[in-house]
């Protein structure tokens, strides 16, 4: 329902003129619908309002740039403030000791005993020696989890005698000292964080390692309650970040600005499936759009650049630029897009593009491809002059219908209108590093 | 023990559900409570505490829409005819939205009665599984578990362990089997033997998952060839901690298989479960047991007016 607050922003904030401030009453309508949409994605209410009233006074008193359209002036303030909020660049692992304790803690159900595992396979790739330690003695089967996914990536499990949890810990300070293991991760069973014996056991077995990294694993879709229980965490043991796992489901993810806020701990990676090389470093700036609701604008530069050399950049964004986008263009931009996933994918990551239906399967895009390449060179650079009868040459030459003609041509002239607005918003564009 | 989970931890507003759900209470005396009373008595509108009801709403993760919805209904009802009492007409608001005064029951008339338990990663499907078999045994069940989550690692140990706690059968085949293959074994082992209820585990999935969602269908499917009509109930558990995304996981399983009823996990937390509001409001999906710890005895039918209690309280 609040998906598309870039939308709404849009309609609200659109009748100022280019130039000026924005004012009270608009500001305040964009702020509603900042709140719902936060509300929406499931960020504290508390932590939404206090975040809600700071983006309001900055955007009262700020100034409205030239190259700013009013709209793109709030969502950059807006944008701002979550990244000031989510940290501003990636925070790694503080793995000092040797060898290195990281304790993995959290409610119940929450991914612990997966994104261990999922850690230990992350460390072994770079280089480092894990030891997992089956340390939850309470759920029915933990340890033999633990067993079956150490199998599966070939990271040794200490597991003790099953019976004490103390003793489970000196055994494995051991077996990582006579093995040489550089990491030592330790699996423990979930837990309420108003279960004052069990966040006490915690408290002890921190005291027992010394580890160097306190992680608590939290489900991406929790709601409201994340601050009470992250807080407790965090009260009792000081920890250094957090997980979010399930994030390759559909919530928004709000949690991880709540527990930011909260605790002022960083996120450090996140899981996106079931997987065990389903984890991810957290990149702050990427959530942002998502938890906003606006397309995540940031994983598509990222996208971008991971396929394009900077020479072919430079071309396309000429191409982007240029006033003349024919028909050859067209084709050349698709073909390129294919790489990258769809066409439409990509553009709807862009906030305020509006949706169109491009080539999105390799069949499509071959039925393009051939209507494109039975025009004359002339149709291609001047598509205007295409009347009924070039269609119907066209569509033969193709082996496809007028109607598959006129689709192309339509998806054509919705592009180069994309393109001029993109032209237009270019500074916005470039604010977030959008090369074009 | 179980009682230690009710500790408070900053103020009121966190105390655990509990103790209501557990007892039943009518009556909760908290700071919080007869603030929220208080104000509504002394003022002439929900006007005035319009915000606090909104907030306490939202932060059961009721939800913006919904609770928008709840307050409105409110101020109908309040500007009708007659003195009212804010407070309880809010309470019967949100219990006629939960399904009234009654309390839900599984009946498992039918022999094999199959249900089949399904939701996302971790929301407590196998240890729910667990404590209802638990209850039919109690009643006098034979009961079959099949151990269809042949993915996640150790959810078949797990099954067996349970299995073996509560005394019910458990049909099992390897990790990585078919899990319409096991389920079909279960139904047919409970039809020859004459047990009475087969609880199906199904491995967690997310919504969005578009093969696994099929899978869940392939396994109902093939249960339905065995016993007409099975499964008989599909249960989606739901963890109470679950914000908003809990209304899409609910409209999409709903949508792909069916779901009969919400299980609501884990309320021995400080997290209200208040997406069960919209969930029943907006897809009519009843509510129909409550989980509130990791024992066996932690399960209970759904009781709306405890339930609406302990939320406002
Ligand atoms: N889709 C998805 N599922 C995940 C992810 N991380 C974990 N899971 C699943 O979530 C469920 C719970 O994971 P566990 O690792 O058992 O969680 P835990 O925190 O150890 O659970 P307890 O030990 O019972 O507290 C399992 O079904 C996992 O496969 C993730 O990033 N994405
Ligand atoms: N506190 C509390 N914990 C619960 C409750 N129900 C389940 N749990 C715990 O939540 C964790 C996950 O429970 P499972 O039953 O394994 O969850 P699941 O949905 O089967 O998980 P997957 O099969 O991995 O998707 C376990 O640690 C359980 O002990 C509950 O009502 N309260
Ligand atoms: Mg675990
Ligand atoms: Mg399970």
């Amino acid at each position: 329902m609040f998906e598309n607050l870039k939308e709404k922003l849009g309609k609200v904030l659109k009748n100022i003129s280019g130039k000026g401030r924005l004012t009270e009453k608009n500001v305040e309508e964009a702020v509603k619908q900042v709140k719902l949409s936060l509300l929406e994605a499931d960020v504290n209410y508390k932590v939404v309002k206090e975040f809600i009233s700071r983006v309001k006074e900055k955007a009262l008193g700020a100034e409205v740039l030239q190259s700013f359209t009013p709209e793109q002036q709030f969502i950059a303030i807006l944008r701002d403030e979550l990244v000031r909020i989510l940290g501003e660049k990636k925070e790694d692992l503080k793995l000092v000791h040797r060898p290195s304790y990281v304790m993995f803690v959290g409610l119940q159900g929450s991914g612990k005993t997966t994104t261990a595992a999922k850690l230990a396979v992350f460390l072994k790739k770079s280089g480092r020696r894990p030891l997992l330690v089956a340390a939850d003695l309470r759920r029915p089967a933990a340890v033999e989890q633990l067993i079956h996914l150490g199998n599966r990536v070939n990271v040794p499990v200490v597991v003790g005698d099953r019976k004490d949890l103390f003793k489970i810990v000196a055994e494995a300070k051991e077996t990582a000292e006579s093995r040489n293991h550089d990491v030592v991760i330790l699996d423990t069973a979930g837990r309420l964080h108003i279960d004052d014996a069990l966040m006490e056991e915690l408290a002890k077995l921190k005291e027992l390692l010394e580890p160097d990294e306190i992680l608590m694993v939290v489900d991406a879709m929790v709601g409201q309650d994340a601050v009470n229980s992250a807080r407790r965490f965090d009260e009792i043991l000081d920890l250094t970040g957090f997980i979010v796992t399930k994030l390759d489901g559909d919530a928004r993810g709000g949690v991880i600005l709540s527990i930011r806020y909260i605790t002022g701990k960083p996120v450090k990676f996140v899981g996106v499936g079931e997987k065990l090389d389903a984890l991810e470093p957290f990149y702050p700036d990427r959530i942002a759009s998502r938890i906003l609701g606006m397309g995540d604008v940031l994983s598509l530069i990222d996208k971008i650049q991971q396929q394009m050399d900077a020479e072919k950049m430079k071309k396309m964004e000429e191409k982007f630029l240029k006033v003349k986008f024919d028909l050859e263009d067209f084709l050349e931009q698709l073909r390129e897009f294919r790489k990258l996933g769809s066409m439409a994918e990509i553009l709807e990551m862009i906030p305020g593009m509006p949706k169109v239906d491009l080539a999105r399967s390799e069949e499509e895009l071959k039925k393009t491809e051939a209507i494109i390449c039975s025009m004359t060179k002339e149709e291609r650079r001047n598509p205007r002059i295409i009347d009924y009868s070039r269609k119907r040459r066209i569509a033969r030459g193709s082996g496809t219908t007028i109607q598959d003609v006129n689709r192309v041509l339509k998806s054509y002239e919705t592009l180069k209108v994309m393109m001029k607005r993109l032209k237009k918003g270019r500074g916005l564009f470039k604010k977030f590093g959008i090369p074009f | 023990m179980l009682w230690k989970h009710t500790i408070h931890i900053q103020g009121s507003e966190n105390m655990s559900l509990l103790g209501f759900l557990r007892t039943g209470l009518t009556k909760s005396r908290n700071a919080f409570f007869r603030k929220i009373g208080e104000l509504l008595k002394g003022s002439k509108g929900i006007d005035e505490v319009r915000e606090d009801l909104e907030e306490t709403l939202i932060l059961a993760d009721v939800g913006v829409v919904t609770t928008e919805k709840i307050l409105s209904e409110l101020e109908n009802r309040l500007n009708g005819a007659g003195e009212k009492d804010p407070l309880e007409e809010l309470k019967d608001i949100l219990v006629d939205i939960l399904g009234g005064e009654d309390v839900p029951d599984i009946d498992t008339c039918i022999r094999p009665y199959v249900i089949s338990v399904v939701g996302v990663n971790g929301t407590g499907k196998t240890t729910t599984i667990a404590k209802l078999a638990h209850m039919l045994i109690r009643k006098g069940k034979k009961v079959v578990l099949a151990a269809a989550d042949t993915f996640r690692a150790a959810a078949i140990e797990q099954l067996k362990i349970w299995g073996e706690r509560v005394g019910a059968t458990v049909i099992a085949h390897d990790l990585g089997a078919d899990a319409g293959a096991v389920a079909y074994d279960a139904v047919n082992h409970a039809r020859a033997r004459g047990k009475d209820v087969v609880i199906i585990d199904t491995a967690g999935r997310l919504h969005t998952k578009h093969n696994l969602m099929e899978e869940l269908k392939k396994i109902h499917r093939v249960v339905g060839k065995v016993v007409n009509g099975a499964p008989h109930e599909v249960l989606l558990v739901i963890d109470a901690t679950t914000g908003q995304n809990g209304l899409m996981q609910a409209r999409v399983f709903k949508d792909e298989v069916g779901v009969t009823g919400v299980v609501v996990t884990k309320l021995d937390g400080t997290a209200k479960g208040g997406i069960v509001i919209p969930i029943r409001y907006e897809l009519g999906v009843p509510i129909k047991l409550v989980g509130f710890g990791e024992g066996l005895e932690d399960l209970k039918p759904f009781s709306p007016r405890d339930y609406v209690e302990a939320l406002l309280s």
